[in-house]
């Protein structure tokens, strides 16, 4: 199982998506909740770990219980969140990039408001084929 | 040719001509690097209108100012994302000379085809820069009229530099001064104020002795 968000610079979130949900996880529907609030609070954590390095990808950058917080911070300071369950960095490295390159075209929308959620169908088709692609 | 200047664009001219003809959705498009040229006429004809269309709707020359810094703002953040792909290899800047040195030449280059011809720090406050274009493309054909004398189209480009700083989360202050020299009528200086944040940050990230 895998939770994905964009935030905005103003902490607000962009774009919303989940993948691999298994049948158990279905029964657990008020993790949906829980996962915004784990995700919310590693974003303290990618504040700081974005000074340390020039690289856009931070790895994992926080724990809770058998979850792992990985991040990725884009020149403009919009970050992917994604909260998985298996350690997959690769994977996750090359789903942030390609998700980055379709964020950076839907920027390039003049139409498209900085901050503004991303409600493109097509954008989240992508990103859903993707999740699928790298993070099985 | 020598007046021309390249633009930030999704793809070049032919290519997007070409997915205009196929109607490619944008995100289908490649951000490839090939650097597209505008002409320069194009430009200032786009621009003249862009002050036409803005002086119609202010009072003053301030509200103008701040105005045209919207319109840069819009390009700026933009520019960043797009160049931070394209030339940087996807890399963020973290420190102060770095994301200044950033503006005045990787981002300058890009957006005017040559680097800004100076970056400088003032003498006077710690947390002002400044960056001189001897001839910005904005103020080349901008003639400006006597009651308009404070006027520095240069706003523009302040905006664009704004947005860049404030996308990689150093927050600053920038506005464009017309700083004549002999020989360079529109030189432009842009004035950068950095927020109090953005020093202190600066100050902890020194290697510590």
């Amino acid at each position: 199982m895998s939770y994905f968000v964009v935030v905005g610079t103003r902490d607000n979130p962009l774009y919303e998506a989940e993948f691999g949900l298994a049948r158990s996880d279905l029964k657990r529907e008020e993790h949906k909740h829980l996962n915004q609030f784990i995700v919310h609070a590693a974003l303290d954590m990618v504040d700081e770990a974005m000074w340390g390095t020039k690289e856009m990808y931070l790895k994992t950058v926080d724990k809770f219980n058998d979850f792992f917080v990985s991040a990725y911070v884009t020149a403009s300071g919009i970050r992917f969140m994604l909260l998985h369950d298996s350690p997959n960095s690769d994977g996750i490295r090359n789903f942030f990039t390609e998700t980055h390159e379709l964020f950076i075209k839907t920027l390039l929308n003049p139409f498209y408001e900085l901050n503004a959620p991303i409600t493109s169908p097509t954008f989240d088709t992508k990103v859903k084929a993707l999740g699928k692609k790298y993070l099985g | 040719m020598a007046g021309r200047l390249s633009m930030v664009n999704t793809a070049s001219f032919e290519n997007s001509r070409y997915a205009l003809a196929k109607k490619i959705p944008i995100l289908d498009r490649t951000l490839s690097k090939g650097h597209a040229e505008v002409g320069i006429s194009a430009f200032a004809f786009l621009f003249s209108e862009m002050l036409q269309y803005s002086q119609k709707r202010v009072n003053g020359i301030q509200d103008l100012e701040r105005k045209l810094a919207d319109f840069g703002y819009r390009v700026g953040i933009r520019a960043l994302e797009l160049i931070t792909w394209r030339d940087k290899g996807g890399k963020r800047e973290t420190r102060v000379l770095n994301v200044l040195y950033f503006v005045h030449s990787v981002m300058w280059k890009s957006l005017f085809g040559k680097q800004a011809d100076s970056l400088e720090k003032s003498t006077d406050n710690e947390d002002e820069y400044m960056i001189s274009d001897n001839d910005p493309v904005v103020t080349r054909y901008i003639s400006v009229p006597r009651e308009y004398s404070s006027l520095n189209c240069g706003a523009f480009i302040a905006g664009i530099v704004e947005a860049v700083l404030d996308g990689s989360q150093f927050p600053a202050r920038v506005s464009a001064h017309s700083n004549p020299m002999e020989g360079y009528p529109g030189r432009t200086t842009l004035v950068i104020k950095f927020d109090k944040s953005v020093m202190e940050r600066e100050k902890d990230a020194e290697p510590k002795r």
